[in-house]
């Protein structure tokens, strides 16, 4: 054995253990076949991008029971799979969609979120770039939520086997003991208020696409709600809370209203709506109350509280457009209905098919 | 929203309709019966008229019958069913607007041979069609074109644009309707009960107001050609109801901001240049109706897909449960078919009338089934 063999071999050992780099320009298959390109794919991109917040020893996350207990008496914990065209768009990304979403499932529940799974399923042919910059999107959207991304998966399929990228997060949160909020809790006389512009996220992605070779300055409205969330908690009585996404308002009081056995009355004029998205509408023959949205929220809650929950909902950024825009009602039980204005009313019920495909 | 909001007036319509009501009593004087039975002719104006309630508005002084100006809704089983064989032939790409993805065949939609395989693609305009045939030279393209004068001059204009640019796969399947014989149609029906016509704004911007000259001259009744905003239909109702008043029986046209009585001629002129009428074409509901459908003529026949693909050209009838004929023409309520809102819904629809936001099923459906809650007509301060 000659004497430069140690030093060999220490050199090996010290390049097997650098940090993996990745040096291709779109992912490829080999990125998800559990081998060295595999390793250079989440050292290099997933690690380096979500830095400190994942836990990455081990095969799962050990979280700290003390901590849950501490909060609150139960465990929220939801899921959501988010596929969207296209990746970016004004206002967010498929990234920041993926975090903000699974987030307003757990704050409308009532909970405090504390963390997050992040599960990738990427198609070959994946700019590196392009996952660079969602993932770290999605680290900062978890910063500044104060919660932490701390397990995950990565999957690489074939071409054409997924649309460029498609992301999961589950998300656990602790609800308080004294917290009560559900369909259960509504009841005739309750009032229903929103925190802003209907249809922004719907709006923006549906121009985003390019397909409708139209132009107009709409964002989505992709946002955080649980902070605004535990301003209302802190001093409301709320009933239930729900927050807009597919399907849009439409959705959501139909869900309410069946769940709960009340009908609902929409003031039409009340509903707040940008001039752009009601134009867009009017164009396309959509109806704002059927356009998605991806931060904001329904509140029902009982009549008496409504004027302090308008209050701290318009001193709140996420909510300087809140209004009252609708009551719920004994009769008819499970119908949610509309007021023309006109002397009329008519059902308010959802949308059936789906003229926008593929949108959160 | 400017330009929107001043057609949306509730105040002004609750105005109009008390106008309405004094002229209509005064007809009652006259010895006419209430309500006043108006045909709106157009999807458009039924869409309108559920949406804004005016039914509710218009309390027991008019009854809109619903005419026959769908054209998702008077599509026949059979054409359903060959534009299903174009769309299954390999390698084509056939477009649609999204309207038609949901109408039924007589074994499946649009929208269940994509899941199972066919190349269907929602487009927003016909030349949406011609740029995916641009793009995929190899496929034949095939749009379906649906649609009265209002949508015809636009499948027209594009097939004079891939004439001009050499596109050779780029075909249309035309279901184009025209209006006059239609309406000559349902005048002609014996028990025809109708006091006045609500005429198609957008169809007029084509035709101009000319072709409805023998509606009040030959029939005796009046037409006004409307726009689409509620207001612009609570004044069409307000126009014909005073010319009922003043013993009138004329051509008037309320949407004289978009509508000119001449029409475009240029539209006409595409139109004429590359379609020319079927001899018969059949109508869901309404049977066959001569000259009532547009096919390509001879200059332009190498763009119809029904002579480049075989087709099955069958006539089938509608399901036997489904009533949609009585509906379209206007001798039933969508809500007295055996099938509304059970077997028949948006959802799973099985006559055509369910299927499209204009068609008088779904609008009952969607807009209208307070009524039958007891929550109808509020009464009028």
């Amino acid at each position: 054995m000659s004497g430069r063999d140690p030093q060999l071999f220490a050199r090996i050992e010290a390049f097997r253990r650098r940090a993996g780099r990745v040096k291709q320009e779109r992912i490829e298959l080999a990125h998800g076949g559990g081998g060295k390109a595999m390793r250079d794919l989440l050292d290099d991109v997933v690690k380096r991008e979500f830095g400190a917040q994942l836990q990455d020893r081990e095969d799962q996350a050990r979280l700290p029971l003390t901590e849950f207990s501490a909060l609150g008496t139960r465990l929220a914990f939801t899921t959501d799979s988010y596929v969207i065209t296209p990746l970016e768009f004004p206002g967010g990304d498929i990234g920041r969609l993926a975090v903000n979403g699974t987030l307003n499932d757990l704050a409308v529940g009532g909970a405090r979120p504390l963390y997050l799974s992040c599960g990738l399923v990427i198609e070959e042919g994946l700019e590196v770039s392009v996952l660079r910059r969602i993932l770290r999107s999605m680290a900062a959207a978890a910063e500044e939520a104060d919660v932490r991304i701390v397990t995950g998966d990565t999957k690489v399929v074939p071409r054409g086997a997924a649309d460029r990228l498609f992301i999961n997060t589950a998300g656990v949160g602790v609800i308080r003991g004294d917290l009560d909020l559900g369909a259960h809790r509504i009841e005739a006389g309750d009032v229903v208020l929103v925190n802003g512009f209907l249809g922004d996220h719907g709006a923006a992605v549906l121009l985003a696409r390019g397909e409708l070779q139209l132009n107009a300055d709409v964002r989505s409205d992709c946002a955080t709600l649980h902070g605004l969330v535990a301003e209302l908690l802190n001093e409301v009585e709320l009933h239930s809370m729900r927050d807009l996404t597919r399907g849009g308002l439409a959705a959501v009081l139909n869900e309410l209203a069946l769940a709960s056995e009340v009908g609902m009355v929409v003031d039409a004029a009340a509903l707040p709506v940008r001039a752009e998205v009601s134009g867009l509408c009017e164009l396309l023959g959509l109806d704002p109350v059927h356009l998605a949205n991806e931060g904001k929220l329904v509140v029902v809650l009982p009549a008496r509280a409504a004027e302090r929950a308008l209050e701290i909902m318009r001193g709140h950024p996420l909510g300087r457009e809140a209004a009252l825009v609708g009551r719920c009602t004994a009769s008819p039980p499970g119908l949610v209905t509309i007021d023309t204005g006109f002397g009329g009313e008519r059902v308010l019920d959802m949308l059936v098919g789906e003229p926008l495909p593929r949108i959160c | 929203m400017k330009y929107v909001d001043e057609f949306r007036d509730p105040r002004l319509a609750r105005s109009m309709a008390d106008d309405i009501q004094s002229l209509v009593a005064r007809l009652q004087d006259q010895g006419r019966e209430r309500p006043l039975k108006l045909m709106e002719v157009c999807g458009g104006h039924t869409h309108t008229i559920f949406r804004y309630g005016l039914e509710a508005l218009l309390g027991e002084d008019i009854e809109f019958v619903h005419g026959p100006g769908c054209p998702v809704c008077v599509l026949p089983v059979g054409r359903v069913d060959d534009a299903i064989a174009i769309a299954r032939q390999p390698d084509v790409i056939f477009t649609t607007f999204g309207d038609a993805l949901r109408v039924p065949g007589s074994k499946q939609s649009l929208l269940s041979a994509k899941a199972e395989g066919a190349d269907v693609r929602t487009v927003y305009s016909p030349t949406d069609a011609l740029k995916l045939a641009r793009e995929n030279p190899a496929h034949p393209v095939v749009f379906f074109g649906i649609g009265f004068e209002t949508t015809a001059p636009s499948t027209a204009l594009t097939v004079l644009e891939a004439e001009a640019d050499g596109v050779e796969n780029f075909f249309v399947f035309s279901n184009h309707i025209t209006i006059v014989p239609t309406l000559q149609a349902i005048l002609q029906a014996p028990d025809l009960q109708l006091d006045g016509f609500i005429g198609p704004g957008h169809v007029t911007m084509v035709i101009g107001t000319e072709p409805y000259r023998f509606v009040a001259e030959h029939y005796r009744k009046p037409l006004v050609v409307a726009g689409f905003e509620p207001l612009d239909v609570m004044q069409s109702v307000r126009m014909l109801v005073k010319q009922l008043v003043e013993g009138r029986a004329e051509v008037e046209n309320q949407y004289g901001r978009l509508a000119r009585s001449d029409g475009n001629r240029a539209a006409r002129e595409a139109l004429a240049k590359v379609f020319e009428p079927r001899p018969h074409f059949e109508w869901r509901g309404l049977g066959s109706i001569e000259q009532s459908g547009l096919t390509f003529s001879e200059a332009y026949a190498r763009f119809d897909a029904e002579r480049r693909f075989d087709l099955p050209g069958l006539s089938v009838a509608d399901p036997k449960a489904c009533q949609c004929g009585e509906v379209l023409k206007g001798s039933l309520r969508p809500w007295d078919c055996k099938v509304f809102g059970t077997a028949c819904t948006p959802e799973t629809p099985i006559g055509a009338c369910m299927v499209s936001s204009e068609g008088a099923c779904a609008a009952y459906y969607n807009y209208g089934r307070l009524a039958k809650l007891g929550r109808g007509p509020r009464e009028r301060t």
